[in-house]
């Protein structure tokens, strides 16, 4: 009978995970997807699971987006879930981007800087035009690229720096607290700027781009140029308790960004340049790039600026930046909610006949 | 039953079980208000009770029995999932039978049977901040909790019989605990609220995404908001089940045909079953 | 003579080089309507807030004293207890009615919030409360349940008045509350100010740049310029024979206008 049609049970959620796993695979006349193929051929998206995943590991990344289907939000979930699992030995020394092996740097703000401009691997000059090309299967091995002079050139020295030593650009203080760990501690607002860009680095790239848009189109306006974008390999450093002293224990990819932004000065300070911030792991150049707008807007209270756009509203920000809790949050109203679905009821058919109209409406 | 040797019993490490439990201790301690915790990320998605099984996963024991419920079933989806999670990560019992349960995690229902002293429930909790609606921010809302002001709550019941002439509110019926903190119940039917009040079971609530814990000890007082004049009454549909001809538990609605007939029937399915075996 | 009800003395605050108080004082006794005048920048605002508790002078200190006659140190209380008074002993009419009501909720619910915040639980009592306070500020009855934004900003003012002195406070500040209403608009909410007050012997701490308003309402006048309090008295004495040359041109630049 219809009751029991609607009670979902083991063997329906059985049935739903085999029909799943004939999506994914797709038609079995084609061939598998390697994960090493993901790794190596969709590498920005192996990059936005990382840092949407919290976690540094391609491979793992890339058995993510193979098992949800292309899904990368699903895939950064699946990262987030096993990360969640495994030991920590501690901690890592900050990374060092200034001692980055770059593969590309530019600046906006300066037509040339000690280090010069690397252009690097970018599509920022390309036509989107549909490569035909790659649809016949016929694609020639492209040309090595020529090695970049200047790299592992040692030190590069940052625009901020430039501009902070003339005194043009506010420095940025350390507070000298132990920032806060966003996967241990929950959220306390204010918050400081270290739990903010831990927030930030991590959170969803379509929310961190629409918000950054937004602070260019007037809503929390705050001038922006792009400083420096770098992107490259920095060592990881990390002293573990039985040796007591810090050793390298491997090399990642990320991507720095610092936006140069005007500042009208307060009350108490002159006018000058201040900086939002934006790192991210892998090549996540856009997501870089709108993080540190959000960084910049999020300074409005402490720089004494209005706070009147959803850019600069700090718990606004904050509480809906992570697309794990928001697709679980959203997509839990799929879950059976009849209970107080049938509460509800009540309650409108008892207004509506405190009210004098017929619960039953017109009917004939 | 042993559990999957591949996880720590009951999925999550000693250390965040402990920091957990510290955080209950905390919430038991001050019943009624929000203690924040390092929730973890959990192998099922935010919304689908990751708070409660934290919870749950933090108190389980090898000798407990586990059932449970969503919207008062054993057999809907979600709690079947979660029964099976445990099942395979602490190899504990589980049991549909209210009675028979040492630890009942629960979405939007509180099984008809009284609970007795010794049984924890644990509710899932999406929104564990019952003023969210009127002040969407933590801050206020942290400050509004620890000055005990909650006018504003009661501005929201008197506009509700200003215009409807009684509360509109259902489900997610705000209630003070002990006198002190205004605190949601989850979002169980208001129906369900009284049974909150003195009840001899420990009330365990765990919000994952919003990363907070409260609890209600046992024996304390749990009132839902009211006017003198306009006291709280919990409702339920004026029928009977179908099943086992219940007339004072909480039905659910179901409608039989394209011609839109429905009939009634309970909820908590223990408490359905457990009425019409004796008769076979 | 009774004790004064609020007392400040030695008020000092800046913000960055700018001094917004010198060395302010000033005494408010039960009953008794005060009025700040000054123009923009004087430092009325600045003072009216130091006196409510919203912000901290750097120096000086402001003495409240309660209903059993107990002096409290304001900046001492703690926000618990500031919070407390600000919705029962004290109340805050504010320039802009927005800044005061709740737009979302219906007339009645505004006025009846402050009662439920103390602990009113009769809902009967409550809406007979709010209906009596919504006749004595002129608001028509039936519109209890309306929405304070379909009400004209002459109404809205009265309607934060009533919300503000349903709990009886025995003390009121007001900043600018005939602010941005039209002139025939402001001459009525200051004579219903002047009757509420006088009638439930309210004391009135009113900032105000209008001249006009000040006479209309106030006892005694403190006149304010760059932080400092240029001259003070009853008001008659100070409007009909201002002795600093300051208040003299605010004087002779209303009645010339």
């Amino acid at each position: 009978m219809a009751y029991v049609a609607v009670k979902g049970g083991e063997a329906a959620i059985a049935n739903a995970h085999g029909w799943m796993a004939e999506r994914r695979r797709g038609d079995p006349e084609v061939p598998a997807l390697s994960t090493r193929q993901v790794e190596e051929q969709l590498g920005l998206a192996v990059d936005r699971v990382m840092a949407e995943g919290a976690c540094h590991d391609r491979g793992l990344a890339a058995l993510a987006i193979k098992q949800a289907q292309g899904d990368l939000i699903e895939a950064a979930f699946l990262l987030r879930a096993y990360r969640t699992t495994l030991p920590r030995f501690g901690h890592a020394a900050p990374l060092d981007t200034g001692a980055m092996r770059v593969q590309r740097r530019i600046s906006a703000v300066f037509k040339d800087l000690p280090g010069g401009q690397l252009l690097g691997p970018t599509l920022d000059y390309t036509h989107r035009l549909l490569d035909f090309a790659l649809a016949a299967e016929k694609e020639a091995p492209p040309e090595p690229a020529a090695e970049i002079p200047g790299d592992a050139a040692g030190r590069l020295p940052r625009v901020a720096d430039f501009l902070v030593r003339e005194g043009l650009m506010r420095r940025e203080a350390d507070s000298g607290q132990e920032p806060p760990d966003l996967t241990r501690d929950p959220p306390d607002f204010p918050a400081s700027r270290a739990a903010r860009l831990q927030n930030l680095a991590r959170g969803d790239e379509g929310f961190l781009l629409s918000l950054g848009y937004s602070t260019q189109r007037g809503y929390g306006n705050n001038h922006p140029f792009v400083g420096e974008i770098r992107q490259g390999k920095v060592a990881v450093r990390f002293t573990p308790p039985e040796l007591g002293f810090e050793i390298e224990i491997g090399a990642i990819t990320v991507t720095e960004c610092e936006m140069v932004n005007q500042f009208q000065g307060s009350k108490s300070e002159p006018a000058q340049f201040t900086s939002g911030y934006g790192l991210v792991l892998g090549r996540g150049e856009r997501k870089a790039m709108s993080m540190a707008l959000v960084d910049r807007a999020l300074k409005a209270g402490e720089l004494g600026e209005d706070r009147t756009a959803p850019a600069q509203d700090e718990e606004f920000v904050l509480m809906h930046s992570d697309n794990i809790e928001a697709t679980g949050f959203v997509e839990h109203l799929k879950l059976p909610h009849y209970v107080d679905f049938q509460s509800e009821l009540e309650v409108i058919r008892r207004m509506r006949s405190t009210a004098g109209t017929s619960a039953t409406g017109s009917e004939a | 039953m042993s559990h999957d040797p591949g996880y720590n019993f009951a999925y999550l490490d000693e250390g965040t079980k402990r920091m957990i439990r510290r955080t209950l201790l905390k919430a038991v301690a001050i019943p009624g208000h929000q203690v924040p915790f390092g929730a973890r990320e959990m192998p099922l998605p935010y919304g689908w009770g990751t708070g409660g099984i934290q919870v749950t996963a933090s108190i389980l024991g090898r000798d407990d029995t586990l059932k449970v419920i969503d919207q008062g079933a054993d057999d809907t989806t979600n709690a079947v999932s979660i029964r099976r999670f445990f099942a395979r990560v602490a190899g504990v019992r589980t049991t549909t039978r209210t009675a028979e349960a040492t630890v009942i995690q629960t979405r939007h229902r509180i099984p008809e049977a009284p609970l007795r002293e010794g049984q924890v429930i644990v509710y899932q909790v999406p929104m564990p901040e019952p003023l969210f609606r009127l002040e969407p921010r933590l801050a206020e809302t942290r400050r509004m909790h620890a000055l005990a002001d909650y006018g504003l709550m009661h501005v929201k019941l008197y506009e509700d019989i200003a215009r409807h002439g009684h509360v509109s509110t259902a489900y997610n019926y705000p209630v003070m605990v002990g006198g002190r903190y205004l605190m949601s119940p989850s979002p169980i039917p208001a129906f369900d609220n009284p049974k909150m009040d003195h009840m001899p079971a420990l009330q365990l609530f765990g919000a994952g995404r919003e990363k907070k814990i409260y609890a209600v000890p046992p024996y304390t007082s749990v009132r839902s908001l009211d006017f003198e004049d306009h006291p709280f009454r919990p409702h339920r549909a004026d029928g009977t089940c179908a099943f086992c001809g219940a007339r004072d538990s909480y039905l659910d609605e179901v409608v039989c045909d394209d011609q839109g007939s429905r009939m009634f029937i309970c909820s908590d399915t223990d408490y359905c079953e457990s009425r019409w075996e004796p008769e076979q | 003579m009774s004790f004064p009800l609020l007392e400040a003395q030695g008020l000092i605050l800046r913000f960055g080089t700018t001094t917004a108080l010198d060395d302010v004082g000033i005494a408010v006794h039960p009953g008794e309507v005060v009025a700040i005048v000054g123009e923009s920048g004087s430092g009325k605002s600045t003072l009216l807030r130091v006196l409510s508790g919203q912000l901290v002078p750097a120096a000086g200190q402001v003495t409240y004293r309660d209903a059993q006659g107990q002096p409290h140190l304001l900046h001492e209380m703690g926000e618990a207890a500031l919070r407390r008074l600000m919705r029962t002993d004290w109340g805050f009419v504010h320039q802009n009615a927005r800044d005061g009501l709740r737009m979302g909720v219906s007339a009645g619910g505004n006025v009846g919030e402050r009662l439920m915040a103390i602990g009113a639980r009769h809902y009967g009592d409550i809406r007979a409360q709010a209906t009596e306070w919504l006749r004595r500020v002129e608001i028509d009855e039936a519109r209890i349940d309306h929405l304070p934004r379909t009400f004209s900003g002459g109404m809205q003012q009265r309607l934060q008045i009533a919300r503000t002195l349903v709990s009886r406070p025995r003390l009121v500040f007001m900043d600018e509350p005939t602010g941005g209403l039209d002139v025939s608009v402001q001459a009525r909410l200051l004579d219903l100010i002047r009757g509420l007050a006088s009638e439930l012997n309210i004391a009135v701490l009113l900032v105000t740049h209008d001249i006009a308003a000040a006479r209309l309402l106030a006892h005694r006048l403190m006149v304010m310029r760059h932080g400092r309090v240029v001259e003070q008295g009853l008001t008659d004495r100070v409007l009909d024979d201002p002795q600093h040359p300051y208040t003299q041109l605010l004087v002779s630049s209303v009645l010339a206008a």
